[in-house]
């Protein structure tokens, strides 16, 4: 089937098939590899886009969903200016470690910002409960987080 | 080893939180892991598992999936005829796929190698197995059973990295056994005025490393090139080496960032199969593991401890015995070594009169368990620290006044004939609880709880690096360490800028790729900074040596250093050359070692909810003892992803089994810790005594948190009213705890 998308704000015109995961078209058809694989069942959130500016576990929507509709992933995100304070405030808190969940967790706090749902640590906690990060034991992510509420 | 401290031209470059080199890549989504590489012409590979966890294999029919379009070939254990397909580096005991019979729900069956991932995944599906099912040994105690059916019948075959000197013959399902003895504790336990005993269970866990397994492999001719996600890639080249009977310097293997280890990516896991499949295939193949697969990987042990402490009225501790049962699985993996490593925690670091321990390493019909982050200290330290605080209770001592009494101090013997103890450990226990408010009131149903341990590491001192000044004044260093999350290529970088004088941003650290680093023997044990740093530290004090030898003085001015080179090379190229190299002082055995003791010291204040068995854990504290922080905020956020690890093995994690088949393979019934289970309060108190072997006094760190969290949290609960002696501490058998004590009248409301 044809899917006709805004994949970070260009219009992408594709064939896929119809049983074909937005991950999966993601990182084999557009070579867009920010998005992870981990644990498939849309618990641990490294495959995290944005789809219409509301994240999105692609690992458990199909490509044809997104049909219509404007996906951004990491290097779209990395792209746009407001991205250097996001990358400012990870890296003073050293909020990554093997940087494996990094892309899905900027994803979703570019969201949340936006909508202004981080406002105390205990909104932070639980608006990103979503998003796991084995290394960091979460002090660093939620220090830059608070920041960035703070900030915004 | 001996460490030279030099005055920098310029301001620190150590000590200081330098920013992570790699943030910006990682930040962007540019990092690459091998799951995002592709190779020319390469196939997608996907392994068919074992649906029962023993049985003979009757026969295996793959005319169906070699006719599925897009499969290039099938791969089962009769095309490993021209080679030995039994590997392990510590026990050769593990077919690279069954051959004859299946030992684990999830063993590796038979391999595809496809044009895509679908045709790869359909003709797995096609391939139809017959078992003849085998008794099933689904845990220890099984397995020891006399007449109990034996999970292999081959003799033990030494790996090449087993580490533990001359390795015993198999004893029925006992592969290993390390037994420690002190003076005689038989004695002393019939004399003493308190003893405390108790069984105890530890579950097996899931490393999750949110990276799973995934390997491309090339075979062309004799020359095997490999991009994996491999914590130790030069035993690993070794291991394939042996394997396909090629030279070593002919298996190249590329590590770019790793998403994760925590010892689950030690040794050799998913690359021989992906090797062999290639090796039929004619071309590259990638295999990627799901969760459920790295699951049955690789996982940490699960065990059964009976363990006595015996003391005096008064609270000094005289002796202890401890034996455990670590089940290791079908295949030995580290089991072995993390047998000894859990021997030596055992006793715990006090000055006992006697001790006995015995710790067997016992072969089961679950999946093979190898290394996860201070494995052996956190199977045993909650243990051993729950039967202080039980000596503290009875004798009514204060727990942490009754550890001043009775912990070493720097300098006593820990083992016989192996390294004394190289750190404060009072001193450290006394800033863990003051950071949890140990002397602060308490309210109902809260409380505090602190732990001290040690864990052997360093694993074996082998490592060396290479530095490269570049004639635009720019420094590269190779040196084979893994950069999986833990910063080596950040701390490094300081390292040797630190010893140039420069700024740590001219220098960059690059990844491990056999063909071109220089040998370093491992990622793990909390080695890196310490031995591959020192290697590191080495290699440009040489460069810096060879820049005193062309100006004729030790006076060096960083910014005359290529006024030097083009002095030395005549022209504005050239590079000079640094070489540092770690090697064994002694003869490296593991009885002289370790290298360092790892300190593993912790705190935690909980709060348990009796109607419904739940704790919550409100503060937790830690102690980085480093010796000397290279990048202090490094070391924090190792510590703190190690206490969220810790808190997870206490609270949650637990791979569950029924017969012998793991039920909780996915994510949704397998719980690791969220944001949510983040403590209120979560300090790191970074010490620093300048007493390590690597560079400027520094020693490892990363683990000892782990050991220590889940103990110190055990003791906080107990302090709340609630002794348990298994974990995880889940909110049922919590629950049910306090209703026994309820009916024991030991609860006090």
């Amino acid at each position: 089937m044809q899917l006709a998308l805004s994949i970070n704000g260009r219009e992408v015109v594709r064939e896929v098939e119809p049983q074909e995961l937005l991950l999966d078209f993601l990182r084999d058809s557009l070579g867009l590899t920010g998005a992870k694989r981990s644990c498939d069942v849309q618990v641990c959130g490294a495959c995290t886009v944005l789809v219409d500016g509301l994240p999105v576990s692609s690992c458990c929507i199909l490509a044809a969903q997104a049909d219509g509709r404007e996906v951004t992933t990491i290097e779209g995100l990395a792209e746009r200016p407001e991205f250097e304070r996001l990358e400012d405030a990870f890296t003073r808190h050293a909020a990554l470690q093997c940087g494996f969940c990094t892309p899905g967790m900027l994803l979703t706090v570019s969201a949340l910002l936006e909508s202004g749902e981080l406002g105390s640590d205990e909104e932070i906690k639980r608006s990103l409960a979503g998003n796991l990060c084995r290394c960091t034991g979460y002090r660093g992510i939620l220090e830059a987080v608070a920041d960035l509420a703070g900030a915004g | 080893m001996t460490t030279t401290v030099r005055q920098p031209a310029t301001r620190p470059q150590i000590g200081v939180s330098r920013p992570r080199r790699d943030a910006a890549e990682k930040l962007r989504g540019r990092a690459q892991f091998v799951g995002d590489m592709l190779v020319p012409r390469m196939l997608h590979g996907r392994v068919l598992r074992s649906t029962i966890a023993h049985g003979r294999i009757v026969s295996i029919d793959t005319a169906a999936a070699q006719t599925v379009p897009g499969v290039v070939c099938v791969l089962t254990g009769a095309d490993l005829h021209d080679i030995d397909p039994y590997y392990g580096h510590a026990i050769k005991d593990r077919p690279i796929v069954a051959i004859d019979k299946v030992r684990f729900h999830g063993e590796q069956v038979a391999a595809v190698a496809a044009e895509t991932p679908a045709a790869a995944a359909a003709a797995v599906e096609a391939i139809v197995v017959e078992y003849e099912e085998l008794p099933v040994l689904g845990d220890v105690e099984a397995a020891v059973a006399g007449g109990a059916t034996l999970v292999t019948e081959r003799d033990t075959v030494p790996g090449l990295f087993h580490g533990l000197g001359e390795l015993p013959p198999r004893d029925g399902n006992v592969c290993y056994r390390y037994r420690l003895d002190k003076g005689e504790p038989e004695a002393v336990f019939d004399h003493a005025e308190i003893v405390v005993e108790g069984e105890y269970t530890f579950p097996a866990v899931y490393q999750y490393a949110m990276e799973t397994h995934t390997v491309i492999a090339q075979v062309e001719g004799d020359e095997i090139a490999l991009w994996a996600t491999c914590q130790h890639p030069f035993l690993v080249r070794a291991e394939i080496a042996d394997l396909f009977r090629v030279p070593v310097a002919n298996v190249r293997i590329q590590v770019p960032y790793l998403g994760g280890g925590f010892g689950s990516k030690s040794y050799t896991k998913m690359e021989p199969l992906t090797v062999a499949l290639a090796r039929k295939a004619g071309r590259p193949v990638k295999i990627q593991n799901r969760v459920g697969e790295s699951m049955v990987t690789t996982r940490r042990h699960n065990m059964r401890c009976r363990m006595r402490t015996a003391a005096t009225a008064d609270g000094r501790l005289l002796a202890r015995d401890v034996t455990c049962l670590f089940d290791t699985g079908a295949y030995a993996d580290n089991g072995p070594r993390v047998v000894a490593t859990a021997g030596d925690a055992a006793a715990g670091p006090y000055r006992w009169t006697a001790y006995r321990v015995d710790a067997s390493c016992v072969y089961t019909n679950l999946a093979p368990a190898g290394s996860y982050r201070a494995f052996g200290a956190t199977h045993l330290q909650w243990i051993g620290e729950s039967q202080v605080d039980e000596v503290a209770r009875r004798a009514g001592v204060d727990p942490l006044e009754l550890r001043r009494r009775n912990l070493l101090f720097p300098g006593e013997e820990v083992r016989a004939g192996g390294k004394p103890l190289d750190a404060d450990l009072v001193g450290d226990v006394e800033k863990v609880a003051d950071a949890v408010g140990w002397h602060e009131p308490k309210a109902p149903r809260v409380g505090r709880g602190v732990s001290v341990g040690l864990l052997a590491a360093g694993a074996h001192p082998v490592s060396s690096a290479v530095c490269r000044l570049e004639a635009d004044g720019r420094v590269v260093v190779l040196v084979g360490t893994t950069e999986m999350g833990q910063g080596p290529r950040t701390a490094f970088a300081q390292i040797a800028a630190e010893e140039l004088g420069i700024d740590s941003e001219l220098v960059t650290v690059r990844g491990a790729d056999t063909r071109f680093t220089p040998y370093d023997r491992s990622t793990g044990a909390s080695r890196s900074t310490t031995i591959a740093g020192l290697a590191v530290q080495r290699a440009a004090a040489d460069i810096r040596e060879q820049l005193e030898r062309i100006a004729g003085t030790s006076e060096l001015d960083p910014d005359d250093y290529l006024a030097l080179m083009r002095k030395h090379f005549g022209f504005s190229g050239g590079e000079l050359i640094g070489r540092g190299e770690v090697a064994p002082v002694g003869t490296g055995s593991y009885a002289e070692g370790p290298v360092f003791w790892e300190v593993c010291v912790g705190a935690a204040e909980v709060e348990v909810d009796p109607s419904t068995g739940f704790v919550r854990v409100r503060r937790t504290a830690t102690a980085a003892d480093v010796g000397r922080a290279i990048n202090p905020q490094l070391v924090e956020r190792q510590d703190e992803g190690a206490t969220l690890q810790g808190l997870g093995n206490a609270l949650f994690e637990e791979m569950v089994y029924e017969d012998g088949l793991l039920l909780n393979d996915t994510l949704l019934d397998y719980r690791v810790p969220s944001f949510e289970d983040l403590p209120d309060e979560m300090t790191c108190v970074i010490v620093e005594n300048e007493d390590g072997p690597g560079p400027y006094g520094a020693k490892g760190c990363g683990e000892g948190a782990l050991a220590a969290v889940p103990a110190a949290i055990v003791n906080a609960l107990a302090d709340a009213g609630v002794v348990m002696n298994e974990l995880p501490l889940t909110p049922e058998r919590v629950w049910r705890r306090i209703q026994e004590l309820k009916e024991e009248g030991k609860w006090q409301q």
